[in-house]
């Protein structure tokens, strides 16, 4: 099917009470969503903001609402998600919107900050480096998670996030899991109890919106699930 | 935020849902069972009368919906409702111990 010469784009503008404008893209062969974003602000409106850096899928800062969906908008194709030669191009969900397609992230990685998503080691730069066993079941579940690149495409797929404004949310928890994997880290009962509770990893309800967005094929929903696990067996153990 | 407090509801509510899982299978297959049979009230009563098995199987099955029902409502009126803190809990334990002591007024019916 030959493709269509001009591709209807709406896109939001504005802060939380703007509106969506339209506006006509050129379409071209493999073009990506954050072609036609950057299309827009280089030559139609050069007022639109709107963030992103690598290009590749590594940086984690283009992330959209495209045509509903959360979507990393360097690498998501046109052809994959135009409705008959139509996108709709928002920012982020369950975010405060700055301007445009820019959202305030601070909300989002405060979040990291709350569930100790930083790693807290013992060792000095005089000791030896740590040696750990790639194949350990423990670092196996580290390494399952370790690729998110904080893009928030799973935080705006989160309902659990929308509905209550204190919950960590899949990429901090996620994070946490990680960390909580990591045998060189020291902040093991702390970080338990931060993503404990109706705000961390037991609101979770299961519905696995992040794990069907993350662009990165992570599955918060099984490091929440480890989460809750780790949680039952260091209350056995009486380390809670 | 409690963590043990949370994990102990945690766990709680999925260890009940384990025994609750059983306990309905077993009941639900109890009552078809006896209904097809064309048992009458009167013969259902005379089976379980004086009956331990039944009594400690009922006995056990509202021990876990007094556990189970209040903890999951809890995670409903704080999503629905915002319905948090003590004041909850309590409104919480008072209806688990309704739940327990109606449940338990019903299994000594059929046994006693």
């Amino acid at each position: 099917m030959a493709a269509a010469p001009e591709l209807g784009v709406r896109v939001w503008r504005g802060g939380a009470s703007g509106q969506f404008r339209e506006y006509a893209v050129p379409r071209r062969e493999s073009q990506t969503v954050l072609d036609v974003v950057m299309h827009i602000q280089r030559e139609i409106d050069a007022t639109l903001a709107y963030r992103y850096a690598c290009r590749v899928g590594m940086c984690g800062s283009c992330a959209m609402m495209v045509n509903g969906v959360a979507r990393w908008t360097c690498r998501t194709h046109v052809d994959a998600v135009a409705r008959e030669g139509r996108l709709e191009v928002a920012p982020l969900r369950n975010l405060p919107v700055l301007r445009d397609l820019a959202t305030d992230l601070s909300v989002f990685f405060d979040r990291w900050e709350r569930a100790l998503g930083r790693f807290r080691g013992t060792r000095t730069r005089r000791d030896d480096f740590e040696r750990v066993a790639p194949q350990s079941p423990a670092r196996r579940a580290a390494d399952a998670g370790i690729e998110c690149i904080g893009c928030g495409v799973c935080h705006a797929s989160c309902d659990v996030v929308a509905q209550n404004p204190d919950y960590l949310g899949p990429a901090a928890l996620n994070r946490a899991w990680t960390l909580l994997n990591d045998e060189r880290d020291a902040a093991r009962a702390e970080r338990l109890r931060a993503v404990a509770g109706d705000a961390g990893c037991h609101a979770c309800h299961t519905q696995m919106g992040c794990t069907e967005r993350c662009p990165k094929r992570i599955a918060p929903t099984a490091s929440i699930a480890g989460l809750k696990r780790e949680l039952a067996r260091a209350w056995w153990k009486g380390e809670l | 935020m409690n963590a043990r407090r949370e994990t102990v509801l945690w766990i709680a509510q999925r260890a009940s849902a384990a025994v609750l899982a059983l306990c309905v299978v077993v009941h639900l297959a109890t009552m078809i069972y006896a209904i097809r049979g064309g048992l009458s009230a009167a013969e259902i009563l005379s089976r379980t009368r004086g009956h331990l098995g039944w009594l400690a199987f009922y006995t056990v099955f509202v021990a876990a919906v007094a556990v189970h029902a209040p903890i999951g409502l809890r995670a409903a009126l704080a999503e629905w409702l915002g319905w948090r803190g003590a004041s909850r809990d309590v409104a919480l334990a008072l209806l688990g111990a309704a739940l327990a002591v109606l449940g338990m007024r019903a299994v000594l019916g059929v046994f006693g």
